[in-house]
């Protein structure tokens, strides 16, 4: 089966994935993968670095082609990576509106600009802004088509440690305002808590879902290191620890 | 001040040496000379015959090496198959100094202008092509990731991405191409030519007019900063966004 994706509307999920296998050559980097995101649900995919969980990503935005299984998702997709990934020729309201396909896209371009904060910043370079900016930049241009799902890849994996707090409470506030579903791919369990509704961790080689909890309920930290594998000196409670990576 | 000083001793050095009588007219001008055969030049109307033919076949070539650069580079650049086909054979060409090509040249379109205009078009080309393909070769895959999400067409990935990423190589290229035009023009001129500001260099060579040789050299000089300084101020305008401490 070959991975496909429609627009369906109503009562579908966000997204929907089943049986999901890719290999790089002998090398299986995941098989048989199921996965569903509710409407407006928030899941953070926990792993070390190297365990598939980009990959997966990836498969699931179009970006790599899986080998077996299936991904539906639900109308427009946005993806943020770890880096920017801004148009260093076009200032940023130009990058914000680059993906605009007609006028009401072209109309949110504001919106979007002052959500994430950066309405004062819209005539500068990309060069002209610190990581913090970039990366809101990037994520007003992923806003842009109002996207059901939005995908996020290690976003605050390149800033510094008060860019990462900040950042963080501004996708959080982002993410209710708009409503929409998110992936959040990242080996910090801080961004998993602060972020997400349900916290999946994928380990293994081939990589499995080791675990899957709620957060508030099940997915609490002692229990998302241990499934990490990590040994936290002080297990189930305020362990300042992340993953290895 | 101080970028003017050594010019300045120079200009001195040389008026001293030859009012002097130390270095006699026929070795080399004086600046007073040089000045006066430049009015002189100017007003017989002999300087703009000269420079407007230079020119002429300066902007000719680069236009040409230009053009065919942009078609074969965006070919190697943006095809294996073409680039399998023809980069070996176009940098094999680019292995041979260039002026080697002349008297190949001077045989089949003989000495005339397009002969002249081939040359300076041989010297423009070899630079914009290597810069536009090395510009296309290393556009960031990460910024065409992005165009790919966003679900762009092939036609406008190019014009809204590669297009844009590859510009600043290629105005590099481009401003190294018009120094190199300018260096062609010169073996082009001496070789055969009966106007142009390598005619004014051979002519003065004949006659042993020094005078004459440093009016050309000096136009030769104004010539090469002038579109040096265009093509910076056109690299300023265009592809001020980059990142980068200006080459």
């Amino acid at each position: 089966m070959k991975s496909q994706r429609h627009g369906a509307s109503g009562e579908s999920p966000a997204a929907r994935i089943r049986g999901l296998r890719k290999a790089y050559g002998t090398n299986l980097v995941f098989d048989g993968i199921d996965l569903d995101v509710a409407r407006g649900e928030r899941v953070a995919i926990l792993g070390a670095s190297g365990c598939g969980k980009s990959t997966l990503l990836r498969c699931i935005a179009g970006l790599e082609l899986a080998d077996a299984g299936t991904v539906v998702t639900a109308g427009e997709i946005g993806l943020i990576f770890q880096e920017p990934r801004l148009f260093p020729w076009l200032d940023v309201r130009r990058n914000v509106a680059f993906p605009a396909r007609n006028d009401d896209e072209r109309a949110r371009v504001d919106n979007v600009l002052a959500l994430v904060g950066l309405a004062h910043a819209a005539q500068r370079l990309p060069k002209e802004l610190s990581g913090g900016m970039a990366q809101r930049a990037a994520l007003a241009r992923a806003l842009v088509r109002d996207p059901h799902l939005l995908l996020l890849d290690e976003p605050f994996a390149a800033l510094d440690a008060l860019r990462r707090i900040e950042l963080r409470a501004a996708v959080r506030e982002i993410l209710e305002f708009t409503r929409a579903s998110a992936i959040l791919v990242t080996h910090d369990v801080d961004d998993a808590l602060a972020l997400a509704d349900r916290v999946v961790v994928l380990a293994g080689s081939p990589a499995e879902i080791a675990f899957t909890g709620v957060v508030g309920e099940t997915a609490t930290r002692g229990a998302i290191l241990d499934a990490l594998g990590v040994l936290s000196s002080e297990p189930g409670h305020s362990a300042r620890a992340r993953t290895a990576s | 001040m101080g970028r003017f000083a050594v010019p300045l001793a120079l200009l001195a050095a040389w008026w001293a040496a030859t009012a002097s009588g130390w270095i006699k007219s026929y070795q080399l001008a004086s600046p007073r000379d040089v000045v006066r055969e430049l009015a002189d030049l100017a007003q017989s109307g002999l300087l703009w015959r000269d420079l407007g033919a230079s020119v002429e076949r300066v902007a000719l070539g680069f236009a040409i090496a230009l053009a065919v650069a942009l078609v074969l580079g965006s070919l190697v650049g943006g095809s294996r198959v073409a680039e399998r086909a023809l980069d070996p054979t176009l940098q094999g060409i680019r292995a041979v100094p260039s002026l080697a090509w002349v008297p190949l040249i001077l045989l089949w379109l003989g000495i005339g202008e397009t002969a002249k205009i081939t040359l300076v078009a041989i010297g423009a080309f070899f630079p914009i092509y290597v810069a536009l393909v090395s510009g296309i070769h290393g556009v960031d895959r990460k910024l065409v990731e992005v165009g790919t999400i966003f679900g762009l067409s092939r036609i406008a990935l190019i014009v809204r991405v590669l297009v844009p990423a590859t510009l600043p190589q290629l105005l590099v290229g481009a401003r190294i191409g018009l120094t190199q035009a300018w260096l062609f023009l010169v073996a082009a001129e001496l070789l055969a030519a009966t106007n142009g500001l390598g005619f004014l260099l051979t002519d003065g060579q004949q006659t042993s007019r020094t005078d004459e040789i440093l009016v050309a050299i000096l136009l030769f000089a104004a010539c090469g900063k002038l579109s040096e300084s265009g093509m910076r101020w056109l690299e300023r305008r265009l592809v001020g966004w980059t990142d980068t401490v200006p080459a």
